[in-house]
């Protein structure tokens, strides 16, 4: 087990590189100029400030030398730096990440807390009209656009109702609780500041809903398609000829059974809600990976990009593997 | 509880149907009957008469669209119909239990063996948990699973089927029900398994009481376990008598063609079985009369228009036919001419010939530096078919016999040894070289519905291989040709124009045969051709298969893990386990005095009655590891200490017969 | 004789069963004749701006109101149509095409070609598809072609995994083998046997998908990416109207729009999956 999980990480680490390598030779073969993005077409048209510009930046060096320059920053844990915000990347990114780390998770647990239920709920009593609300929240779920949701319902319960905050992750005049994780509930439990708590949590209520809309509905789409399929098992009618109770049969036999696809998406969701939060983060001015992504897009920020992409294609790649170990623990036919 | 005197079981007027689009579907219509304590009852029939929904209906295991719509289930005296779902659920897998046919899929795969054979006996509160477990590892031992401790702590996955379905009988008989239902419970297995299983549940009967409902399509199985039988048709029982009765001398018309479509492993050779043409009546609108008029060969005028009911036609026996009420036997079968076998002529340069074949399938690594496990299917096989010669291949599953076929029709490539077609050596041809040869030999596959283009209507399918060979140069010049093939293989010419799902499972065999004859081939591979068809279809589908064979001259090399069904169809036949053949002969020689103590030990246990059983323990070694010596030593009654060290060579023991084997004929019945 | 029980009425289990596929055709019609007649429906000019009538609530000039600018949010959500339509088509159907390409040759010649095209594919499988396209997209420039190749760049795989797979099926059905021991060659098996049967579950994953890609594309157009501003599109509609909380017509019209498309489509796939499903078929 530990040889297969050690080839799994490097073919994982190979995976990543290589995706960033993509992501480089995106940057160094699209037309879109980064000079012109940061420098704006008054100062582009002096050749001279170009120049100088590109020489900094290391843009005038042949490909595979910036590639080679990447490379060994990387060696030591240096992204580079951004040209937008001239900052180290990496250190924007560990500024960013909790923010997006904290409203994913919630949106995640949202997700598997409400589509989980849902999904056995709506395969056991199926076309009733349990099943029927289940179709109607899965279906308005993925079909309705996150950044219209996030409009939506800011404008319904902060804008008209008045019963949610706005934008941001705390009260504009509130001081964000200090911490180590940057997490700001656990932040704010740690240091026993229940007001703050409140603030956060509130803070974080609609993103989470917005975020977590589409994952619902995937997951109980997926459940109630393998609740379907497992209660239609031959298992499951000698666990009723055995004279057991329903909820046993529901929870102990088919459930089990119904887990793999279900973990399988769980896996890939909260991988996406990482990435989904860009639209979500953009209304709710969410200071996390997701506006920062857009904003280094839109400036053309090559570094930034490069940065992202290879810590989510990480993140990815990780929840991937455990995902696949997860597995074994489900299934003991993979265990072998 | 033991209600002393009072029927196990009282079925009175039970009716089920499903609720279609098109309307109820009557799939029990009427059914009653009553067991005894300690009582055996078998109930047989073809797919769809109804057997397995009166079964689900006994448990009130149905589900929508099926309802029972009428009559009463009585249990000891309690109807079962009208208790409540709490009631209902205490007295399943308590008082009656229920055993299904695939065990592959009935133990839940995630759940260790453990909790699945003690849950119940926890949840009706028969045990505490403590003591349900030492019953539960007593239970599978007295089952006859090896080592029960570490099966107990096992998973499904660990197990062959044989062993599933002993721990289901084992979970059948956990809390001492009064009923066991089984379903079907050996059809999935092996023969020398399935003796093994039917053992097992004629001793549940005799130590424990328990009375039994059997069904199965074959009543060769339950005349093993059963003492009465129910003959079921269109939903109704229509003769119901002691199972030795209806084998011997059947009094419904139905039973009578039930019992001589089977091939018996002791009938003259040659014959051929009694068919009767077309299917069951419509189950939505059932015909005014008797259900079974249209397809009777003895029919009465009366039989169109009056429904008879199940009437008394001798003590003890009661048959729903007008043309027996009143105790007359129905007459015995035709006796058919000998089919006239061509003896080839042995000096001929035979069709195909295989030498020292071995087939072996690597599987993925085990883990990134981990061995690659190895398939041992087919581990050197000698072959040799003359013209016109019918070789049968019999083996149980996993003996490499599919692969065999595989093989000579080069669908897959052999690992090593030699393979000719006509003198040719085809080994090594590939794709391109084969596709010349392949108008000469065609191939029936065993799945109906798997073997033809759902896409496809059966005359595009039939026109494909002329077209693409150039036997036809258009559509309409292959159209005639496609009418013949119908014609020959009996089915109607107006239904070219049908998609695969709309025939029936026979009906498709024999549309697969005639794309097999549409190239004219000199040599048939036929893979398993009738083991997914009820035994009437079967038999119209052997007669079939020999009624071409003559007419076109035909060579066959026919595969099956029927004993009776090879029989009955080849001149010669080989018996192949774990990928080699242990024995080789002349058909009717081979089966009346086996050499090879596993062709004793297979032909004993063909469920027939009257024969001497013996009932072969363990199961057949895995191929993922060839054992030294002689591959039957560990289940071989007669091993000796060198069948150990040295593997017997195929050699011949008597003139025309081979055997694999250090004693051959030193084991008999 | 017992009474035989009514079967639930038949035009209500019917109703369950195809309901939802016939609403699903009939939005998806309806919105592509909107597109395909949106000169002759719309009231007015999508990019005709009226300043003094600005941001007016929906009235009978104005059915979904007016804009910043003074547009008619009807014209230009019906004018919207076109491109996210035209948008979702393209992106999946020419994804579709590449990707089946791609699994069907990875199926057919296994070993070396196979591992490494899905390597490749498990490749841009490992990125977030909307950060790669974002990413893409800013590279390439702001424009409806440009946002369309992006995507395309990360759709491609998911068919080709589906094909290869479907594909794979397919080889070892018996009838695969049967037309091979009838000697047809490899070209007529792969045409007349196993793409005809791979092309139901293709069907329905395009289907489901075209809602996916139109909302993938609003999206990129949120982000200000999709369009150059005066074309009317509905996810820069949205981006317009997003602090208009008080002016709620402006964004909410054009989000519902691509609410309805994209129920449409999944309502559509449904259907088409049941219909084709033989388990379903029968009951």
């Amino acid at each position: 087990m530990p040889r297969y999980i050690a080839t799994r990480l490097l073919s994982a680490v190979a995976m990543a590189l290589l995706a960033s390598l993509v992501v480089f030779l995106i940057s160094a073969l699209v037309p879109g100029d980064p000079v012109l993005a940061q420098l704006g077409d008054i100062q582009a048209s002096n050749p001279q400030t170009v120049l100088e510009w590109r020489a900094k930046w290391g843009l005038d060096l042949p490909l595979w030398e910036r590639y080679g320059i990447f490379l060994k920053g990387l060696a030591h844990g240096d992204l580079g730096i951004s040209i937008a915000t001239r900052r180290p990347v990496l250190d924007d990114i560990v500024q960013y990440a909790p923010a997006t780390v904290e409203l994913a998770t919630i949106a995640f647990l949202l997700a598997i807390g409400v589509g989980i239920p849902l999904g056995i709920a709506a395969a056991v009593w199926r076309d009733s009209w349990v099943d029927s609300l289940a179709r109607a929240i899965s279906l308005l779920g993925v079909s309705a656009p996150t950044f219209w949701l996030a409009f939506i319902m800011l404008a319904i319960f902060y804008g008209w109702l008045g019963w949610a905050p706005g934008p941001g992750r705390m009260d504009p005049i509130a001081f964000p609780p200090e911490g180590p994780t940057g997490l700001f509930l656990i932040d704010a439990a740690l240091a026993g500041d229940w007001e703050a708590w409140w603030d956060a949590a509130a803070h974080l209520i609609l993103p989470a809903v917005v975020l977590a809309a589409a994952t619902i509905g995937l997951i109980t789409r997926t459940t109630r398609a393998a609740m379907l399929d497992a209660l239609g098992q031959d298992f499951v009618r000698v666990a009723r000829a055995k004279g057991l109770r329903a909820r046993v049969i529901v929870l102990r036999h088919a459930l089990p059974n119904a887990l793999v696809p279900v973990v399988t998406l769980g896996g890939l969701a909260y991988a996406n809600l990482l990435a989904g939060a860009v639209m979500t983060e953009t209304v709710f001015s969410w200071p996390g990976l997701g506006r920062y992504t857009f904003r280094s897009a839109a400036a053309l920020d090559f570094p930034a990009i490069m940065g992202i992409t290879l810590v989510v294609s990480a993140t990815y790649l990780l929840v991937n593997l455990l995902v696949d170990l997860s597995y074994g623990l489900l299934d003991p036919r993979v265990r072998r | 509880m033991t209600g002393s005197g009072l029927p196990v079981l009282e079925v009175e007027n039970l009716q089920t149907v499903f609720l279609t689009d098109a309307g109820a579907v009557r799939a029990v219509d009427g059914v009653s009957f009553t067991i005894g304590p300690g009582e055996t009852l078998g109930l047989v029939g073809e797919s769809g008469s109804g057997k397995s929904v009166t079964a689900l209906s006994l448990m009130r295991l149905l589900e929508e669209p099926a309802r029972i719509i009428g009559g009463s289930v009585r249990f000891q005296g309690c109807d079962v119909l009208e208790m409540s779902g709490e009631e209902l659920r205490d007295w399943r897998g308590d008082r009656a239990a229920m055993v299904f046919q695939d065990p592959m899929t009935g133990l839940n795969p995630v759940i260790r063996i453990l909790r699945q054979v003690t849950e119940h006996m926890v949840s009706h509160g028969r045990q505490t948990p403590a003591k349900a477990k030492l019953r539960a590892v007593d239970l599978l031992r007295r089952m006859g699973v090896a080592a029960p401790e570490r099966a107990a702590a096992s998973f499904p996955y660990q197990f062959s089927g044989g062993m599933r379905q002993r721990v289901m009988l084992a979970i059948g008989v956990a809390n001492d029900p009064a009923l066991l239902i089984a379903d079907e419970p050996t059809t999935a297995l092996d023969v020398t398994i399935q003796a093994q299983i039917l053992d097992l549940m004629r001793g549940l009967n005799q130590e424990f009481g328990t009375a039994i409902v059997l069904i199965s399509h074959d009543l060769g199985v339950i005349g093993t376990v059963c003492r009465r039988v129910a003959v079921m048709y269109a939903g109704e029982i229509v003769e119901e008598a002691e199972t030795a009765a209806v084998l011997t001398d059947p009094r419904h018309p139905y039973a009578w063609a039930l019992v001589n479509a089977v091939p018996r492993l002791d009938s003259p050779a040659g014959t051929r079985l009694v068919s009767i043409e077309g299917g069951p009546p419509s189950a939505l609108d059932p015909p005014p009369g008797c259900r079974f008029a249209a397809r009777c060969p003895f029919k009465l005028a009366r039989c169109e228009t009056d429904h008879p009911p199940l009437m008394e036609v001798a003590p003890g026996r009661r048959a729903r036919c007008w043309v027996t009420m009143d105790g007359t036997p129905l007459p015995p079968p035709p006796v058919a001419a000998e089919a006239a076998f061509r003896t080839p002529a042995p000096e001929e340069r035979p069709l195909l010939e295989g030498h020292d074949l071995v087939k072996h399938f690597p599987l993925s690594r085990l883990g990134f530096f981990g061995k690659r496990p190895v398939v041992h299917a087919v581990n050197g096989v000698d072959l040799r078919l003359r013209r016109g010669e019918a070789l049968g291949i019999v083996g149980e599953s996993g003996c490499g016999k599919s692969t065999l076929a595989r093989l000579v029709t080069r669908l897959h490539a052999p690992t090593s040894g030699t393979l000719r077609f006509d003198g040719q050596d085809i080994t090594h041809f590939t794709a391109a070289e084969m596709r010349p040869l392949r108008p000469r030999m065609g191939m029936v596959f065993q799945d109906p519905y798997a073997s033809l283009n759902p896409r496809m209507t059966v005359g595009d399918a039939l026109a494909e291989p002329l077209l693409a060979h150039g036997r036809a140069a258009t559509r309409a010049e292959a159209r005639g040709r496609v009418l013949e093939l119908m014609a020959t293989v009996g089915l109607k010419p107006e239904w070219a124009q049908r998609f695969p799902h709309e025939f029936s499972g026979g009906q498709r065999q024999r549309v697969s045969i005639a794309r097999s004859l549409a190239l004219e081939p000199d040599l048939v591979v036929a893979d398993e051709p009738v083991s997914a068809l009820d035994v009437n279809v079967q038999a119209q589908v052997l007669n079939l298969m020999l009624d071409l064979r003559e007419r076109l001259g035909l060579s066959y090399l026919f595969i099956a893990h029927d004993l009776a069904v090879v029989r009955a169809f080849c001149d010669r036949v080989a018996v192949m386990y774990l990928g080699r053949i242990v024995e080789e002969g002349p058909a009717q020689e081979l089966f009346a005095r086996p050499l090879h103590p596993y062709t004793v030990a297979l032909t004993s246990a063909v469920p027939e009655p009257g024969r001497e059983r013996v009932v072969l323990a363990g199961e057949p070694p895995s191929t993922l590891s060839l054992p030294e010596g002689c591959a039957f030593r560990a289940r071989c009654p007669v091993a000796q200490p060198v069948c150990a060290e040295v593997r017997p060579p195929l050699a011949e023991v008597a003139p025309g017969r081979l055997a694999a084997c250090h004693f051959p004929g030193a084991f008999s019945v | 004789m017992v009474a035989m029980p009514a079967t639930r009425p038949r035009w209500r289990r019917r109703l369950r069963r195809y309901g939802p596929a016939w609403v699903g055709s009939a939005i998806v019609l309806a919105w592509i004749l909107v597109a395909l007649f949106a000169p002759l429906i719309a009231p007015y000019p999508p990019q005709a701006q009226d300043i003094v009538n600005r941001l007016t609530p929906p009235s009978a000039d104005h059915w979904l109101g007016t804009d910043v600018l003074g547009r008619d949010v009807l014209s230009r959500l019906i004018f919207g149509a076109r491109l996210s339509l035209l948008a979702g088509f393209s992106v999946v159907l020419l994804g579709a095409a590449i990707g089946v390409t791609v699994g069907i040759i990875a199926a057919w010649a296994r070993g070396f070609v196979d591992e490494a095209l899905m390597r490749f594919t498990d490749l841009v499988l490992c990125f977030p598809p909307i950060i790669l396209a974002l990413a893409i997209a800013a590279a390439l420039g702001i424009g409806s072609t440009n946002t369309i190749l992006a995507m395309l760049v990360v759709w491609w795989p998911k068919f080709a995994r589906l094909a290869r797979a479907l594909a794979l099926v397919q080889r070892s059905q018996e009838y695969v083998e049967a037309a091979t021991v009838l000697g047809l060659k490899p070209v007529r098996i792969l045409g007349r046997h196993i793409l005809p049967n791979t092309l139901g579950p293709l069907a329905v994953l395009i289907t489901l998908d075209l809602g996916n890609a139109i909302l993938t594309f609003a999206g990129l157009s949120f982000l200000g990416l999709g369009v150059v501003p005066p074309t009317a599109e509905w996810g820069s509609m949205v981006a317009e109207g997003r602090e208009l909380v008080e002016q709620w017509w402006v964004a909410t019209f054009p989000g519902l729009a691509i609410l309805t498309v994209v129920v449409g489509f999944n309502f559509l796939g449904d259907g088409l999956r049941d219909w084709l499903d033989p388990r379903t078929r029968g009951r």
